[in-house]
């Protein structure tokens, strides 16, 4: 029995390491500049994945057989001073052990898949070493045993993305679209990261053990005010939703249909669109203890759904509709979570993450598999007409489809009420100090203002 | 097992010191660089091994053998303590790998003589536990810009109107806090102005202006040099957190979180690489005044490692700024440069040294910035928001320049631009310092936590005496001095 409970710890241990040597790997060629070969990056990108799937898989047979429904992997206490400590801790639960297995299935499939699709492409380095942080991010984030260590994985998740949506860099809309998703990103991460410090004083403590109360997950109970959940849970909800694309952050979902086709798979179609779900699910002890903010996460969800459906309907290529539907499941989700139905909630995450993959991958070769189908049948495809069609006037329909058409305006919402106003904002402060250092100079104060908006080439400075 | 019973303070002092005297002499750039990079290795090794002799409780500087302090003064007026002992080598090795990455490009418009009087001044300050030097010092220190600004010729105006507001608050303080003798209205008038001293040097709002001209106008290496090492702070923890009453401290706060958010914020809208570079210097500079102002153990551990954490990775940071200007020119944020392909090694420290300033998990910056929110929220919810609203709009406007630098059309090159060894070094060391402090952050906090036990104590004890009347020790420094 000791040595089960043992072999199940150094499973569980080898789970995480093997990510964390790959990134420590394909970061060390990175920064000396050594570029290294496909087959090698594959080698390295498939015996980590396959090491970190073999030991989930291990350690959820052992759990099983053991009837042990959480396992703790104690790693260190990563800081530890009066009146401040981290713990670097795992768990393997029911929610961390069935998502650590889909993490590693989906990246492999899709690395698999992405050995293929960018084979020879010049950045095929560079993308494999933000999936594998992306892999770690995932993966550190789904057997968190405490928020800290949540948070660890949750920013790497975030970087990672926003680069690889930025990934062909010789075009500027990649990377203004990868800016965008990572300014959203970090209010995200700034609400996640607040939420922690909250809870760390309401409690004492960033283990979720001691925060969610001792029980196996979904059992368990914060002890916590409703007051004290509510403002912790909006917080949450907060970090969720810039995370998942909820409302009022949906915009950035179709933007980052930039990226590289693999990337978009794993990411918006199955692991990080529904990490903000894994969150609630996560911390959803805590979140029913207030019955106010179920009821918002609840109407989030589904007006996410419904706004989800209503631009995936009007989209006009493939990989936008598929993130909309995935984005309307997700909406589903979280309703489903704030309705207290916890196992409801991970099965349809891990079934619709599964199932947007595959989506995900045809989706390069949709007007072939369209053609197979026409061909087979004979006839061009029927197009569904909703019986809810017939009851909506034609105004209304036509309001819909504006609303749909520029994604419930939330992304010009944004633009012109936040990002516009507090960017004009800075400029007239900018021209102020202008102004003012001049002044005090007595003479133009900026050099920098006579700057070319593109560099010197080396051969006009030598 | 301690290092030899040396002074190895005096020591570092010394070479630099000489190392300046003796470049000052050599006309030609490649000896200079050379002998440069020579005296600030070797200053560096000494405040290394200082720093590794206090920790390892060897005799003191004054014990040493042929200390010159006990020989001239007969008593060590400068030493290591738990707060300075790490600063002490970090300032050293920032000024021997600016000097060590200097490309050829660079070395007409970077002043070793310059570099290494700074260094001396620098190393002298921040060994410094006697107000008066100190006061000194941080007067001297100020005027180097000064000579900076006339060398290259550039507008002086803007800082000297600085410098003078500066020194003049600094020497006012300072001489009303020496007379003052237990007169309450004395000591208030005198904390006030050492405060609008600290506060001015550390470029809080309004009186930032200074900070952002002298990037526009001096060699960005120069630049760096002056400012990373945070003197203001410096001044700040040993002449007003000792004796500054909590509505001081408050103000404090307030202008450094109105100026980390604020510089955030301007950083985000630069259109220039330099500009950018001072207003993320300046936000972060804030947060660590922000930590001091909230006094409670934790929130000055995190403000005293957050200060570590600057001068490794916002001056890697800055470095690499430098080693990309030194290619291109002065670069503009307006439009994407596509730099990436000619050295992505450049990029990625780009990435890694930006996001460690900002306290990207397991970097160097994460427990640091971590421990700040949770003091600033023990003390204020809302300031607590503001810290982290601080670091979000500091890593976006990171990734911003990121984006706009390295990403969009390449343009050949007939030159190679790729990272040079000597860069290379230098980046690697940096990015083993930054990751390593982050994955293993216990002996860092460690070491802050001690020195923020010693400060609290510090401001405890004095006003403890105060209450009951008594002379505490740091008034008699004062006035002996």
């Amino acid at each position: 029995m000791a040595e089960a409970v043992e072999g199940m710890m150094g499973l569980g241990v080898a789970a995480i390491a093997a990510p964390v040597l790959l990134v420590v790997f394909l970061g060390i060629f990175s920064l000396l500049d050594q570029r290294l070969s496909e087959r090698t990056i594959n080698k390295a990108i498939q015996a980590a994945i396959v090491t970190g799937l073999l030991s989930s898989l291990g350690v959820l047979a052992l759990m099983l057989a053991l009837g042990a429904r959480h396992v703790v992997v104690y790693v260190s206490e990563w800081v530890n001073t009066a009146g401040f400590h981290v713990a670097v801790k795992f768990v393997f639960d029911r929610l961390s052990v069935p998502f650590a297995i889909l993490s590693f299935v989906l990246t492999g499939a899709i690395a698999t898949f992405g050995m293929r699709y960018l084979h020879r492409e010049q950045g095929y380095n560079r993308f494999f070493v933000l999936y594998a942080v992306f892999l770690l991010g995932m993966v550190m984030a789904s057997l968190a045993g405490t928020i800290e260590t949540l948070f660890l994985g949750w920013e790497l998740v975030g970087l990672s993305s926003a680069l690889l949506v930025a990934f062909y860099q010789e075009r500027p809309g990649p990377s203004r679209n990868g800016l965008w998703i990572w300014g959203v990103y970090r209010v995200s991460d700034a609400a996640l990261l607040l939420a922690a410090v909250v809870l760390h004083h309401m409690t004492g403590e960033g283990d979720f053990d001691r925060l969610l109360g001792a029980g196996p997950w979904p059992a368990g109970g914060a002890s916590v005010s409703a007051t004290q959940a509510f403002i912790v849970g909006l917080l949450l909800l907060a970090a969720a939703a810039g995370k998942s694309g909820l409302v009022p952050f949906s915009g950035w979902l179709p933007r980052a249909m930039e990226g590289p086709t693999p990337s978009s798979a794993v990411f918006y179609g199955a692991l990080s669109v529904h990490l903000g779900a894994f969150l609630l699910l996560r911390v959803s002890p805590l979140l029913e203890r207030s019955p106010g903010l179920c009821v918002v996460m609840v109407a989030l969800g589904l007006l996410t759904a419904v706004l989800a459906y209503l631009a995936g309907s009007v989209q006009t290529d493939i990989k936008s509709a598929l993130s909309f539907a995935s984005l309307s499941q997700v909406g589903i989700i979280v309703a489903e979570i704030g309705l207290g139905f916890r196992y409801v909630a991970l099965v349809h995450l891990l079934g619709h993450a599964c199932l947007r993959t595959l989506q995900f991958v045809r989706a390069p070769t949709l007007l072939h598999d369209y053609h197979t189908l026409e061909n087979a049948i004979g006839e061009s495809l029927p197009r569904p007409v909703l019986p809810l069609h017939r009851l909506i006037t034609e105004p209304t329909r036509l309001w819909l489809y504006r609303l749909a058409l520029e994604r419930g305006y939330l992304d010009s919402w944004l633009r012109s009420y936040v990002v516009g106003p507090f960017v004009g904002l800075f400029r007239r402060c900018d021209a102020l100090e202008r102004g003012w250092t001049d002044f005090l100079s007595g003479a133009r104060s900026r050099e920098s203002d006579d700057l070319k908006p593109t560099p010197a080439r080396i051969e006009e400075l030598i | 097992m301690s290092p030899l019973p040396i002074p190895w303070l005096e020591a570092a002092l010394l070479l630099a010191l000489a190392g300046a005297a003796s470049i000052s002499w050599l006309r030609n750039l490649n000896r200079a660089w050379r002998w440069g990079v020579a005296f600030t290795g070797a200053v560096f090794v000494c405040t290394l091994a200082a720093s590794l002799g206090f920790y390892l409780q060897s005799p003191t500087e004054a014990d040493a053998d042929g200390s010159l302090q006990q020989y001239l003064f007969g008593r060590p007026y400068l030493s290591l303590d738990k707060l300075n002992a790490p600063l002490v080598p970090a300032v050293a090795l920032l000024h021997f790998l600016t000097a060590v990455a200097t490309s050829r490009t660079k070395m007409r418009s970077y002043s070793l003589t310059w570099s290494l009087t700074a260094e001396a001044i620098h190393l002298a300050k921040f060994a410094c536990k006697e107000p008066g030097i100190l006061v000194v010092l941080l007067a001297t220190g100020a005027l180097l810009p000064l000579v900076e600004l006339i060398n290259r010729r550039r507008p002086t105006r803007l800082y000297t109107l600085h410098w003078i507001l500066f020194v003049g608050l600094l020497l006012a303080g300072w001489r009303l806090l020496v007379s003052a003798d237990g007169d309450a209205l004395r000591t208030s008038a005198a904390t006030i102005a050492l405060l609008a001293a600290v506060l001015i040097r550390c470029g809080v709002v309004p009186a930032h202006c200074w900070l952002t001209d002298w990037f526009e106008h001096s060699s960005f290496g120069i630049a760096l040099l002056y400012v990373i090492p945070l003197s203001g702070v410096y001044a700040a923890i040993r002449l007003v957190l000792p004796i500054a009453p909590d509505w001081v401290l408050h103000s404090i706060g307030l202008f450094s979180l109105i100026t980390a958010v604020y510089a955030a914020g301007m950083a985000l809208v630069q259109h220039e690489v330099r500009r950018f570079f001072a207003y993320l210097f300046l936000s972060h500079a804030s947060l660590v005044l922000v930590g001091l102002e909230l006094h409670t153990t934790v929130s000055l551990t995190g403000a005293l490692a957050l200060w570590f954490s600057i001068i490794l990775s916002l001056g890697g940071f800055g470095l690499v700024l430098r080693a990309l200007e030194g290619r291109f020119g002065r670069l503009a944020l307006r439009g994407h440069q596509g730099l990436y392909d000619h050295s992505p090694t450049l990029a990625v420290c780009f990435l890694l040294t930006g996001l460690a300033s900002v306290g990207f998990p397991g970097t160097l910056g994460f427990v640091a910035a971590d421990m700040l929110v949770d003091g600033a929220v023990t003390v204020n919810l809302f300031a607590g928001m503001a810290v982290v609203a601080t670091a979000a709009l500091n890593g976006i406007a990171i990734v911003r320049a990121y984006l706009l630098l390295f990403t969009g059309a390449r343009h050949t090159s007939t030159v190679s631009l790729a990272i040079g060894l000597r860069e290379r070094i230098v980046v690697l060391t940096l990015a083993v310092l930054i990751l390593g402090g982050g994955l293993f952050p216990q002996p860092g906090i460690s070491s802050r936590h001690q020195a923020a036990e010693e400060i609290l104590k510090e401001r405890q004890s004095y006003f403890d005496a105060r209450t009951k009347g008594r002379k505490h020790p740091l008034s008699a420094s004062y006035a002996v001095t």
